[in-house]
């Protein structure tokens, strides 16, 4: 027996395996804390590989819900320079915003995780002067958000919506629901988590999942092989790529067509996963008329290789995967939750009865929405949660 | 958190019967907080042990059960598990019998050799990936890319009966096995490209199928007298094991079958010719 070999090959009990999303929405409204998504994440641990792991939380800042809630994370190699990179950050932010409450997020520093950045979280509302008073509020948060991202130096802000926030670091996504406190600190109606194996580029905390702009997120377990493409298009928009990970364009492209262009999240779901030609081919008049304009127009959003995603939004959570389905995601719904995973284990441990489980088709939404998500129509939300594609055609 | 199992003593060593297990004494062990590994080690042990059946409570995405469950002497259990298994359930299964009391994820019966699994719920994608023997029953459904290159192997004929329907890119590349679809819910068959790239085996859908539901290389016709004969004799066994379906075999033998089969056992010969 060749003992040296063999000693080599036990190395090897990881698994190889891929990332974990998983989310959870309470459709009434309901708000709780982070205990659950971080027990049934931590069961998927073999998918990651503690070089990133993170959440996003709806609904947990109840107390200063009209203001933006900006997390900021300075990386700086020494203190000092995370030191200087917030000086630069909060001169400009007084520049450029009203700051009404900031504070450093508070975290566990008994759970360890490596290279911690400075975080600091800031509750503003915009101060636009000038040309800039013309501009809607959300507009001008993104732009001077690309402008921290690109500009200032070791300053990065990973979260920006309204009573809502992401938290994300290195380490497994328990770890870091841990080390933020999430299980004790926060309580929120829709939470979705990722635990992360990178696979093309080095781990940092700012390439954590999840991604977000406004209060759009985006976990995501696959890899965009068009990212270049996706973000030389989403440039001309005026998004700064900065973050260096696939995941960012699809958070930025979800901003670009939801916010800005209003489009249906059916819509945007044939844009990121658009159905094939010889499918498209099968269609009648008006569809193919649509899927091609769609195709025509968008083309360069078009979201190629595997992956399968889940997008938050206030009130509304999404999961989709590419259109062969080349990565798994599950739904299951119980009573009022609503879950999204790539493993229906991971559902059952934190609910073991459910209502309906179900394998969502390649490239075709599960939409759940909050009660009262569509101008408060109960019929919207009582048809919603599994709202078909066909019936925007 | 950590849950020991309740391993009976059993005679290491004690020499395996061959034959049914009915009535055997069942070992039991309480799967929560247990890992994969952990898990399938303990089965190994109670394989050596000579334990015939196995029920595994509270199962919960660990992967894997069932495989490294080989051995020269062909020792052989039933395996029944309680909750959710994990991916890859039955991977390389040699000989024996598993039964899942729920439903299965990702990749069940991966390169399975031999044996039977049954499945009381629905499974994920990729179901009987590249299996080259035994049986699986789903009493349900089933994801994407069922019997993704399922093929026969020495004299070997796997076969997937599936309860509910399947989704896209059934029989992808198969190259052997048969493979029966029985859509009780009659939901399926919305699926597309089925037998891309399938080179050999066959695939029965319960109702029709479109020509562009099929890959190119696929030919759809109807089942003949010996096809019904093959899939009655698996509806039996399907319902022998799922008696709690509310059809009988008269019922779901009422409807015609198609059988998909590829055109040509080298489909791509031509590819690369000038």
């Amino acid at each position: 027996m060749d003992r040296k070999r063999r000693s080599r090959r036990e190395l090897y009990t990881k698994e190889i395996c891929a990332c974990s999303i998983f989310g959870a929405m309470n459709r009434e409204g309901d708000r709780f804390t982070g205990e659950g998504v971080m027990k049934a994440i931590a069961s998927m641990r073999v998918r990651g590989n503690g070089l990133g792991g993170g959440f996003a939380a709806y609904g947990i800042y109840p107390d200063h819900r009209d203001l933006y809630a900006f997390h900021l994370m300075f990386t700086g190699p020494t203190d000092p320079a995370r030191r200087a990179a917030k000086q630069e950050l909060e001169a400009f932010l007084a520049r450029k915003f009203d700051v009404y409450f900031d504070e450093e997020i508070p975290t566990d520093d008994s759970v360890f995780v490596r290279d911690p950045p400075l975080l600091w979280r800031y509750f503003v509302l915009p101060r636009k002067e000038g040309e800039d008073a013309e501009m809607t509020e959300e507009e001008y948060i993104v732009r001077e958000i690309m402008a921290v991202n690109s500009k200032i130096e070791n300053a990065y802000v990973f979260s920006s919506g309204k009573n809502m926030g992401c938290f994300k670091g290195v380490a497994y996504p328990e770890e870091i629901g841990e080390y933020f406190m999430l299980d004790r600190l926060y309580r929120g109606h829709t939470w979705t988590v990722h635990g992360r194996f990178p696979t093309n580029t080095q781990a940092w905390w700012g390439g954590a999942h999840p991604f977000g702009l406004l209060d759009t997120t985006v976990v995501h377990n696959g890899e965009v092989s068009s990212y270049g493409t996706n973000r030389w298009y989403l440039e001309m928009y005026g998004y700064a790529c900065t973050l260096q990970t696939d995941t960012e364009v699809i958070a930025y492209a979800a901003d670009l067509l939801m916010r800005r262009q209003k489009l249906p999240i059916e819509i945007v779901a044939k844009i990121l996963a658009p159905p094939i030609w010889a499918a498209i081919d099968r269609m009648d008049e008006k569809e193919k008329r649509l899927m091609t304009a769609l195709r025509m127009t968008y083309g360069p959003l078009l979201m190629n290789g595997p992956f399968a995603v889940i997008i938050g939004e206030t009130g509304r959570m999404i999961g989709l995967t590419d259109r062969i389905r080349l990565r798994p995601l599950t739904a299951a719904t119980r009573g009022e939750i609503f879950y999204i995973s790539s493993e229906e284990a991971s559902i059952r441990l934190i609910s073991p009865h459910l209502d309906r489980v179900w394998t969502p088709r390649g490239g075709e939404p599960v939409i759940a929405e909050m009660k009262g998500y569509e101008k408060g129509s109960e019929e919207s939300y009582e048809k919603g949660s599994e709202k078909s594609y066909e019936r925007i055609c | 958190m950590m849950t020991k199992a309740a391993v009976s003593k059993v005679r290491p060593g004690s020499a395996p019967k061959a034959g049914s297990s009915a009535g055997a004494v069942a070992v039991s062990i309480d799967a929560s907080g247990l890992e994969t590994r952990e898990l399938n080690d303990r089965l190994r042990e109670l394989l050596l042990s000579g334990a015939k059946r196995v029920e595994i409570s509270h199962v919960c995405g660990q992967r894997y059960i069932g495989t490294r469950l080989y051995t020269p002497e062909r020792h052989l259990m039933e395996i029944d598990i309680r909750g959710t298994a994990g991916n890859d359930l039955a991977a390389f299964l040699s000989g024996h019998k598993i039964t899942v009391e729920g439903n299965a994820q990702d990749g069940v019966g991966n390169t399975m050799d031999s044996g039977e699994v049954v499945v009381r719920g629905r499974a994920g994608d990729v179901l009987g990936f590249s299996m080259r023997g035994g049986e699986i029953y789903v009493r349900d459904g089933c994801g994407y890319r069922a019997a993704l290159h399922m093929k026969d192997c020495e004299g070997k004929r796997p076969v997937l009966v599936v309860g509910g329907g399947a989704q896209d890119f059934l029989g992808e590349y198969m190259a052997g096995g048969v493979v029966i679809i029985l859509d009780r819910d009659g939901e399926s068959h919305e699926s597309s490209f089925m037998g891309t790239g399938m080179h050999g085996g066959v695939i029965y859908l319960r109702g029709t199928a479109r020509v562009d539901q099929v890959g190119a290389q696929v030919e759809i016709s109807p089942a003949d007298e010996a096809d019904r004969e093959l899939i009655e004799e698996y509806v039996s066994r399907y319902l022998d094991r799922f008696p709690e379906v509310d059809m009988t075999k008269d019922e779901i033998m009422a409807s015609p079958f198609v059988r998909l089969t590829p055109r040509s056992k080298r489909p791509y010969s031509g590819l690369y010719a000038y």
